[in-house]
Formats: C-alpha cells, structure tokens, sequence
C-alpha cells in the first residue's frame, strides 16, 4: 500500500497526494466504529477498552512500525498518562479534556526527556532500555504509595461529565463516545504525520538509520520528535483509561501491558495505520470471548491463534489481506 | 439520538430483568483471577463455593442459584469494573461476588454502588473496601483486624519490644502500620522496622540486621509463595533462636504449603489468622473431610473458607429475603448476620457490613511427626480496627 512502485513513475507531490486520500475502505472502516451503539449496547465498555488500547497501539506504531524503534517499555507513557490524569481530577478538578492535556503533557515531557537516550541506540540495546524505563517507573509508583495508592490502586477520582452535559453511565454509551471520539482525532493527526515528508523520513530510518543523514535528514532529531509524539499519544490513552475506570492500578505499568501491545500489533500488522486498531480489537475480542466459554484456560487459544496468525501471516492481518488483494488485482 | 439510545438501552434492560424473573433464578457473577500469578488462591475459592453448593443444593428460597465466571487475570481494576458492568448489564446478574485482589474489588464496588447490586467480598483484606459501596459486605477478613490484634496479643503476653520486617508494598504497610500502632497502644516499643522487596529470593541481609539488634521479638508479613521458605532458611542460616527471639507473624507465613517448604525452621513460629484446617470443631471437622474429598486430598485454606462463607451468606441472606434479590433487601438481611462456620462463630457488623470474628494465636508445633499450627489462644468477636478508629474520629 505504501510502497514506491518503480513501475509507475510519478512526482513526489501526486505520490503524496495519493497516499493521503480516503479510501473507501477506511471510511468505511470509521462508520463501523459507531456500530456497537446500536447493535451491542450491552458491549459498549469492551468496546471503549478497545478504543483505549487501539490509541496505545497506535503510538506504539508510530515508533516501531514506521520508525524502527523497538520498546518493550512503552506502558511506561501508558501509566504515566493514565497516573496524571487520575491525579489531577482527584486533587485539582473532574473536568476531562483538561485532565487529558495535563496526561498528555506529563507523558510529553517525560518522554522528550528519555527521547535524547532513545535516539542513541538501536535494537537489542533499545530493548534492554525502555525495558528497564519501563519497570523503574513501575517500582516508582509503587514506591510512592500516598501519592498513587501503590498496590492498593489511586481511590477516589471522580470524572465529571464529558461538556458537563454527557455523564459516564453504567452502559458505557459516553465512555465509548469520549474514546472513540479521541481516538479518531488522534488517528487523523498521526494520519497526516505519517503522509507527510516526515512520515516519509521516519520509514527511510527504519529501512537505513545510518544512510539518511548522507541525504540530509537527521536521523537522531526525527527519532526524538516522533519518539516525543508517541508518548504523548500513549499518555492520551492512558488517561482515558484513567477516567473512564475512575481508578489507575500498577498494571498501566507492568511489562504485562507493554508485552500485550507489542503483540497486538504484530498481530494488526505493525507499520499499517490500521495494524494496531485490528490488532487491539481481535486480541480484545478473542481474550473476551476465550475466558467466557473457559475462564481458566482460555490463555492456551490466544496462544494458538497468535502462533496461527504468525506462521500464516508474517505481516499481522493486515499484511494478509492486502497480500491476498493483491493477488486478486492481478488476476 | 442520545435519547434513543437510552430508550432502546432502558427497554433492553426491561427485557431482561422480566425474562430472568421469569425463570426464577438468582445470577451470582463471579469475577477472580482464575489464570495468571493467582489463579491458585482463585480455584480454592471457587472449590469453596462449590462445595457449600454441593452439601447445600442450589435451590434457595424457590429460587435457582446460577453462577456465572469471570476471569480477571490479576489485579486489573480496569478490566474487574468492566466486567462487573457486563455481569449487570447484559448478563442480569443479582449479586457480584468473588474478589481475591483489592484494587478489582474496589473498581467492581463502583458498579455495585451505582446499579445497587449486593456484593459479596470473599477475600480482598484492605479495610476501606467496604466503604465504597453500601451494598457490600464481608466474608474473609482485614489484614490489620489479624496484624493488630497480633501487636496487642503479644505485649499482654509479656512482648515488650519488637522489630518489624515487612514487604514493601500495600498490604505490608498496612500489616506494618496495625501491628506498630497496637504495640505502641498497649505499652510495648518498636525497636527497629524494615521493609524489604517484594519479589525477593534472600533475605540474609535483612535478618542479619535485626539480629544485630537482638530484638525481644519480630514481626514478619511477606506475600505467600517461595517467600516464607526463603525466610525461614534465612533465620536459621543466621542464627536467630526461636526460643530467645519470638518470630511472630499472619498466617501466610505457616500456610501449609510454606511449612512443607520451611521444614524444621518453622518451629515455633507464632502466627494469628482467621482459619486453619486444624481448627477443632465438629462442622470442621466435616468440612475439612470434604473438601478433602473433592480436592485431591488437599487441605483447605481461608480460600476456600472465605468462598464457602460467602456462599452461606448469600444463602441465608435470600432465605431472609424470600428469594428476594434488590440489593437494598439482600444488604438489610446481611446486615448483623451471625453463624457458625468452620472456622468459629462468624457475624457481619451492621454499621460496617465487615465480618466479625475469632483471630486465633498458634505456634508451629511437630504433631505426630508433622508441622502444625496449634491453636493455643484465640481473642474474640474482632472487628476491623481501622474502621473502628475512624468512627472514633
């Protein structure tokens, strides 16, 4: 899909123009999101932990699948969104868009902050980094239990109505609207972010960290601001998460969630726009369904399905399909 | 729009709630963490309450008992309100029970403030649970209920001083606060406190530092598993003497499967809990046989007495309520609840709706050859200290 084909010559300005225009398919795709509304209001909670998790997936593609930058640690921005938003609507105020600024810029910050370690290293060593970013501010939290409410989880944050008209109900019909809506503004920034000269810039790294200085781009300095971006989008998430629940717990924190994301979209396909929402939405639908037919073992399927997916689909789903597309075209 | 949304959600809502009375049946949602790092303590809970199933029928006040099982993997509060909103809402269910892990149960009490649901709390030990929803109550016990009554036991016992080794985390804190607090209120001292890692495999360090102190006594809570063992070879490797130097602790340290790791190091330790299988009583007794029975031989722990209780609760509560299920009626009826479990004689304290119960004071002991926590005290009709002092305030 977003491949150069030498056997078509264009300018650089169409093969841009044309890499940003909606298709079909993916508006499509956004319509169906309003679905659950009417077809499974009993779903909608799964549904806006769906919509949760996909906003976190997409900023883990942001650095793994167009950048290159392997993290095993990216619940770290995760927590640190989902932790400030619950802090600043105990302490200070329930209105939610502020308290998801505030996510946004705590998780801004501290990722800008670890961005100038980042840009230095690759691969292995980039694992054993965010892995180890990841469970410092794990213990951290942990550690400052009158401020986090450590094992126990942060008690008492009380969320007030989305533009004070629309109260989170036991359904979860704002719940859904609030994450759905922010995932899509989201979605269409890193959209735009990624058809743009930068985007281009960004998969030019992943393909060659060391060749794209030789062409002018500075590879270090586009890591640390794409870096930046994608935890700033995974604080986002998080503090939905945070607001939604009305409670944080150490597990925004934990490898666990760092791991499942990263499986995710391995699962979607990394690299795609779409990779990390199909992938959220299968891996959360299945684990959903799993442990309601056996609560106990369903552990043993998801495993099944992702080493199915894996062999069969070296690309997620998403690479699947637009394989099997292809193939259609041609014949 | 919004306000067909709400209709069309209202009269499904409607829907169900006549199709499930017209079955007769009263839904028990379940939620523990049946996989994951604890699904251990989550299958003996649930054998407890299929246990009082199994010897008690599942039909109550002409009603049908059906229990519906969710898995939450681990202290995930996010995913715990989830389901507990899925159990109410689309699943119908009466009453939400189960809960090993305080922060799931604190993220489902929400859902049972808002939708009104009776909640039964089956294990998580943090006082403040209770409070979050009215509709709450009970059965296990609070880790400052055990600790306290441990702290004040040990200085009318002639414990004065005493040094307190606790894992760094929650629940240790919370033992660390209670057992230093009941030390002080009743005369004794704290000479010395630690709080160590939590996941950690040595604890030499830690225990040789307290011995430096020579301290009269020492207070342990660590989280069950490898840990006790680990601890146990610690003080004996050091050379703490039990019978100079008390090692006091909660009942996860000489659980049974911490004694059959600890061996001979675990003489003398003295614990306070809120059950043991070597309890001695005629109901035990025939509790103990079977669950023994339907488990492989095992024994059961406060796990399971925490599952069975539960269950007897919800029971008795609807036989009050004729069968009937609101959670205003089902928490009215809990309310001051008094029986006779296995574990001794149990009530729900009507202003709190926490349990009150008998902690018992044992010492590991060689019995025929086997480790044992012998009861030698016990200290009665224990309520939960940090909600006593709050009413206090």
């Amino acid at each position: 899909m977003t491949v150069l084909d030498p056997a078509h010559t264009m300018t650089p300005q169409t093969y841009m123009q044309q890499l940003s225009r909606w298709r079909a398919l993916e508006i499509a795709f956004w319509l169906a999101t309003l679905l659950p509304f009417w077809l499974f209001p009993t779903y909608l909670s799964l549904a806006s932990q769906i919509a949760i998790t996909a906003l976190f997936a997409l900023s883990l593609d942001l650095i793994l699948g167009y950048a290159g930058i392997v993290s095993l640690g990216h619940a770290a921005f995760f927590g640190l969104g989902a932790y400030s938003a619950g802090i600043f609507t105990k302490f200070v105020w329930g209105e939610p868009f502020s308290g998801l600024l505030v996510a946004a810029l705590v998780a801004g910050v501290v990722g800008y902050a670890s961005s100038f370690i980042i840009s230095r290293f690759r691969h292995l060593t980039l694992i054993m980094i965010t892995l180890g970013l990841g469970l410092l501010l794990h213990e951290a939290a942990n550690s400052a239990s009158w401020l986090t409410g450590g094992s126990d989880g942060l008690q008492g944050v009380s969320i007030q109505p989305v533009f004070g008209v629309f109260k989170f109900d036991l359904y979860g019909y704002t719940a859904y609207g609030y994450a759905l809506g922010i995932l899509f503004l989201c979605f269409l920034f890193t959209r735009h972010l990624i058809n743009s000269p930068f985007g281009l810039a960004l998969r030019g790294i992943r393909e060659n960290f060391t060749r794209m200085p030789a062409i002018g781009a500075d590879s270090r300095a586009h890591i640390r601001k794409v870096y930046t971006i994608s935890a700033i989008i995974a604080g986002i998430a998080g503090g939905i998460l945070a607001q939604t629940t009305e409670t944080v717990a150490l597990e925004v924190l934990s490898f666990e969630r760092s791991a499942d994301v990263l499986v995710m979209l391995v699962l979607g396909g990394a690299g795609r726009l779409y990779g990390g929402l199909i992938g959220a939405a299968v891996f959360l639908i299945a684990r959903d369904q799993f442990s309601g037919i056996n609560p106990q073992y369903w552990y043993f399927w998801i495993g099944v399905l992702l080493v199915v997916v894996v062999m069969l689909l070296p690309n997620g789903i998403l690479g699947g399909l637009s394989k099997l597309t292809a193939r259609w075209r041609r014949t | 729009m919004r306000s067909m949304l709400y209709a069309s959600a209202a009269a499904l809502a409607l829907a169900c709630v006549s199709t499930a009375q017209a079955q007769d049946t009263v839904k028990i949602g379940v939620i523990l963490p049946y996989s994951g790092q604890f699904a251990d303590g989550a299958k003996q809970m649930d054998a407890g309450i299929k246990l009082y199933m199994k010897l008690n029928g599942d039909t109550v006040a002409g009603k049908k008992i059906e229990i519906i099982r969710k898995d939450v993997a681990g202290p995930q509060p996010p995913v715990a309100k989830r389901l507990a909103q899925e159990l109410v809402v689309r699943d119908n269910v009466d009453i939400l029970a189960g809960f090993l892990l305080t922060p799931n149960a604190m993220a489902a009490a929400d859902i049972s403030a808002e939708a009104k649901k009776f909640m039964v709390i089956m294990n998580a030990a943090t006082s403040i649970i209770t409070t979050k929803s009215n509709y709450s109550v009970r059965t296990s016990f609070t880790l400052p209920q055990v600790s306290a009554t441990l702290g004040s036991w040990a200085v009318k016992n002639g414990v004065k001083k005493a040094y307190t080794m606790v894992s760094d985390y929650g629940p240790g804190h919370d033992a660390e606060t209670s057992f230093q607090g009941a030390i002080k209120a009743s005369g004794g001292e704290v000479v010395g406190s630690v709080r160590m890692a939590v996941a950690n495999p040595d604890f030499s360090a830690y225990v040789q530092r307290a011995k430096d102190l020579n301290p009269e006594s020492i207070f342990v809570f660590i989280p069950g598993g490898s840990q006790p063992a680990a601890i146990g070879k610690a003080f004996a490797e050091r050379g703490v003497d039990v019978s100079k130097t008390k090692i006091m602790g909660t009942g996860e340290l000489t659980d049974d499967s911490a004694l059959a790791n600890m061996g001979d190091n675990a003489l003398g330790v003295i614990t306070a809990w809120t059950y043991d299988h070597n309890h001695k009583s005629a109901l035990n007794e025939k509790f103990v046989a079977e669950y023994r029975k339907d488990n492989n031989g095992e024994n059961p722990n406060f796990f399971v007495a925490g599952g069975y209780d539960g269950m007897h609760l919800i029971y008795e509560a609807l036989k009050k309520t004729a069968g009937k299920t609101d959670g205003e009626a089902l928490v009215n009826a809990a309310k001051g609840m008094k029986w006779e479990s296995p574990r001794g004689p149990m009530m729900i304290d009507p202003e709190t709706r926490d349990v009150v119960q008998t902690i018992y004071i044992r010492k590991v002991e060689k019995v025929g050859g086997k480790l044992v926590n012998v009861e030698f005290d016990k200290v009665e009709n224990v309520k939960d200290p940090v909600k006593a002092a709050m009413k206090n305030n």
